[in-house]
């Protein structure tokens, strides 16, 4: 299973959405997807529609910035970063 | 028990002051929405709830709803973006409005997108697509963001089907089916730079109709106040005796038509109250003349700037008068303007104050 760790500013907005999450996914899109399936709502507010990424948010799969197809194996390390956004 | 309550849009969330009827003391509590940006916040008499139009820069607009005056708090933004085959995204959600038991949020790019389940889901209701105009919006070059969104909803109080809105840069446009078709409303007014079409090409800051008289509207334009005898129709220019042609908010008396209250800004970069000194404008006679008013108001180093939302009035007998500023500070007035005192400091940088009274 794969480790993917959300930002602070997401587990606010989901009930008992926890910072990390294991989840078995072969690609980026298909953790999202399953974080999805598990907290309704959640895919909206990491990607555009289109599907893209948003602007601000960032992720990387074992160190390298990611994108929707980034491969992802049984024991990657996914971060969701809410990147710099102003004070 | 009756309570005045205000909502205050900030940068960093939604504000909520509450008071008893007679305003005296205020109770604030905040900050709601976890503090998204909050563009635009208003009660629904009718269900009760408060909503909050909010974008955020991580994770995107969505519109904010507590049936609980602020105790508990949900969010949606299912159904708020634009079809597949439109290259346009929403950068922001700007204005809400309720009218005949849905509830209207306007959008950048411009669009328009109803609820009729509280705020649970969202349409999209209208781009205005075809307008005179709207190939310079619908232009995907100019999004996001276009600055060319929809900053006002304003229902008309005796028929469900009609309302206002205005497009940024472009112009008021009126609906009388509910969205289906539209109609600039913009003749009689002023622009200093080319329009491409005759009938907009306007830049409208600030649109409010006096409850009193569904046809006197008054608009704070880029470019000088103006007023409206014809609900829209055709306006009249009455910036002639403020210090400033420019500005973004108004206000109008709710029980006199002829009362009209503007803050002039500085038109430059600083889009801050002229000189450093603090003041609200009235006209009492739809603006044939024109009073500063500033007791009470900062009269040093007072570089306030006060947002196109950012002004209120209630509707008691006389009147409660509140503005915000970006540098978040709250000003009411309970005495029609002639004095004014401070309700909140610190507040993050306003961007919406609107009131209702709950009973």
């Amino acid at each position: 299973m794969a480790e993917v760790h959300l930002p602070a500013t997401l587990a606010p907005l989901f009930a008992g959405l926890p910072r990390r999450v294991e989840v078995d996914a072969t690609t980026v899109a298909d953790a999202i997807a399953a974080l999805e399936q598990r907290w309704p709502g959640l895919r909206d507010r990491l990607l555009e529609p289109g599907p893209s990424i948003r602007r601000h948010i960032h992720v990387y799969v074992d160190r390298e910035r990611a994108g929707l197809e980034s491969r992802i194996s049984q024991d990657s390390r996914v971060d969701v970063i809410a990147a710099i956004s102003g004070g | 028990m009756t309570r005045t309550l205000l909502m205050i849009g900030t940068r960093k969330g939604l504000f909520l002051l509450a008071s008893e009827r007679d305003r005296s003391a205020w109770r604030i509590r905040g900050p709601f929405c976890e503090s998204w940006p909050i563009y635009h916040a208003i009660h629904d008499p009718g269900s009760g709830t408060v909503f909050a139009a909010a974008a955020s820069d991580w994770h995107g607009s969505a519109v904010w709803r507590s049936s609980d005056l602020g105790e508990t708090w949900a969010f949606s933004s299912e159904g708020i973006g634009f079809p597949d085959d439109d290259p346009r995204s929403v950068s922001k959600l700007s204005t809400l409005a309720v009218q005949d038991g849905r509830v209207l949020v306007g959008a950048e790019a411009p669009g328009i997108f109803a609820s009729g389940d509280g705020g649970e889901s969202w349409s999209l209701l209208t781009t205005l697509a075809g307008q005179p105009g709207s190939e310079a919006w619908d232009d995907p070059a100019n999004q996001p963001p276009g600055h060319l969104g929809v900053s006002a909803i304003m229902p008309d109080p005796d028929d469900p089907s009609a309302f206002l809105t205005i497009v940024q840069g472009i112009g008021a446009f009126e609906t009388a089916d509910g969205g289906e078709t539209w109609s600039p409303r913009n003749r009689g007014l002023r622009a200093d730079w080319p329009r491409p079409h005759e009938e907009v090409g306007f830049c409208v800051h600030r649109l409010v109709r006096a409850p009193s008289d569904r046809d006197r509207l008054y608009q704070q334009n880029h470019v000088g106040v103006h007023r409206s005898d014809d609900g829209g129709r055709s306006w009249t220019e009455i910036t002639d005796g403020l210090p400033s042609e420019f500005g973004f908010a108004a206000a109008v008396h709710p029980h006199d038509r002829d009362t009209f209250y503007v803050i002039p800004l500085d038109p430059g970069h600083a889009r801050c109250m002229p000189e450093g000194h603090a003041a609200v404008w009235r006209t009492s006679n739809a603006g044939g003349s024109w009073q500063r008013l500033d007791r009470g108001l900062p009269q040093e180093n007072a570089h306030l700037g006060v947002l196109r939302a950012a002004m209120a009035i209630d509707r008691e007998d006389v009147p409660g008068l509140y503005f915000g500023t970006s540098t978040g500070q709250l000003y009411a007035s309970f005495d029609e303007g002639q004095t004014w005192s401070e309700l909140a400091d610190y507040l993050p940088a306003i961007w919406s104050v609107e009131v209702a009274t709950i009973e």
